[in-house]
């Protein structure tokens, strides 16, 4: 079943077109990893993905809902689509339980109870519930980064993005994050990852898109991409990074 | 003493109407400045424009003017008759409103762009968005500021004393001329202008700190 359906996406900030004609498709459990140099739009293209970006032109489709459409409910469908940042963007003045529930309480209507008891299931999965009545604020990054997760997953959404979720962490910390992410991916979630971590990439990725000046240039199985990059732009990035 | 015994009684009333026009206007003032903030940042440029001619004429013009206009001015229309402590209480509510949108208006601003990223993505609407996760944010960064302009609008209140308001200063300005003692009156109404003020900041500045110590 196709998750994500993107058609000749465009994306511009006043006269800078940074997305000029991306089209893709993306499967039911499939996890998608983007690559590519900074400023090449990836980050741009995933924000797409849910409209946190006003989209200039073409058609994104959310199981099969245009989000372009004005008149499809933006707020409804992001309840599907998680979303995981670069900063955490945690809520600092609530504590890391409330910050799981928040967004169960005020728009689903399962009872408190058993919202209360999902966000220490989601903590569990991510190893921290004895956390559960911190602040923020008492957290290191990794720990921050694994809450977010947690936050995102209240929701029970069929799609999660992740922004750059390592890089704003300390080296030894992005290895609890990653190990999270790799939990997601084999359960099944439908993933699509902003990285620049090429191992996970190798190592979970069902399929590497590799993103710049725009438009994808390749995409591929990671085996392939990363083992017989077909464009120069590519090998050349590759041969940077790796 | 003597003066200051006979005069007392009379400066409390006083004391006590002062402090009913300061509440209630502090709160209409706030609720005003909430919804100016709102519109000057509302996606709408008409309502932008709107909240700051407000903000922009009040800031502009003197207060005494501002009360004189609502309480002569409007009153000299005939379409209706606001008594003095109404009249006071409206500019009061208004002219702190302005400075409180202000305010509100920076303190949300203040908050990272992140926040209401993350909250949207999770399918919050921007009212959602506003109310439990911005606002409650900002609130605590404003505290000393909207305190600071609570202080300064309850000493405005004194100015109400010249449309025949029995405020705290009216009151004083009765018992100087009574007792022939203005020296000891005034110095009087002084200390309890800054008996209240003091309580005031230690109010903010005890919720500042159950706020803030997270």
């Amino acid at each position: 079943m196709t998750m994500i359906r993107v058609e000749n996406l465009k994306k511009s900030f006043g006269k800078l077109e940074v997305l000029k004609d991306i089209s893709t498709v993306i499967e039911e459990k499939e996890v998608v990893c983007v690559i590519g140099p900074s400023g090449s739009g990836k980050s741009t293209f995933l924000r797409c993905l849910n409209r946190l970006e006003d989209i200039t032109g073409g058609h994104v489709y959310i199981e099969g809902v245009d989000i372009t459409e004005p008149k499809n409910d933006i707020n409804k469908i992001r309840q599907d689509v998680g979303m995981v940042f670069q900063q955490f963007n945690l809520f600092p003045h609530k504590s890391v339980l409330e910050n799981v529930t928040l967004a169960p309480m005020k728009l689903k209507k399962n009872d408190k109870k058993a919202i209360t008891e999902k966000a220490y299931e989601l903590l569990d999965k991510v190893g921290l519930r004895e956390k559960a009545n911190v602040y923020p604020g008492q957290l290191s990054g990794g720990q921050k980064q694994r809450v977010a997760i947690a936050r995102a997953l209240a929701m029970d959404p069929k799609i999660m993005l992740f922004d750059e979720p390592t890089s704003a962490l300390d080296p030894e910390m992005v290895g609890d994050v990653l190990d999270v992410m790799k939990q997601l991916a084999l359960e099944g979630m439908t993933m699509v990852v902003v990285t620049h971590e090429m191992g996970f990439a190798r190592e979970v990725g069902d399929r590497v898109m590799f993103i710049d000046g725009g438009y994808i240039v390749e995409e591929n199985v990671p085996d392939e991409l990363f083992g017989n990059p077909q464009h120069e732009r590519t090998k050349s990035f590759l041969s940077k990074v790796l | 003493m003597d003066t200051i015994r006979n005069a007392f009684p009379y400066l409390m009333e006083g004391l006590q109407v002062t402090l009913y026009i300061f509440v209630i206007a502090i709160i209409l003032g706030f609720l005003i400045g909430l919804v100016v903030a709102l519109l000057r940042l509302a996606p709408i440029k008409i309502l932008n424009w709107i909240a700051k001619i407000f903000v922009d004429a009040i800031r502009g013009t003197p207060f005494i003017v501002q009360l004189f206009f609502i309480y002569f001015g409007l009153n000299s229309l005939g379409f209706f008759s606001l008594d003095n402590t109404t009249a006071g209480i409206v500019t009061v509510a208004i002219n702190a409103g302005a400075y409180f949108s202000e305010i509100i208006r920076a303190g949300i601003q203040s908050i990272d762009k992140g926040q209401t990223e993350a909250a949207r993505s999770l399918g919050l609407n921007a009212t959602q968005n506003m109310r439990f996760i911005i606002l409650p944010q900002a609130f605590r960064r404003m505290l000393p500021t909207i305190t600071n302009q609570a202080i300064i609008s309850l000493k405005d209140t004194s100015l109400l004393s010249v449309i025949g308001i029995a405020d705290l200063t009216q009151e004083g300005r009765i018992q100087a001329s009574a007792t022939f003692d203005a020296f000891n009156v005034y110095l009087i109404v002084g200390i309890i202008y800054f008996v209240v003020i003091y309580l005031l900041s230690m109010l903010a500045s005890f919720v500042e700190r159950k706020f803030v110590l997270r």
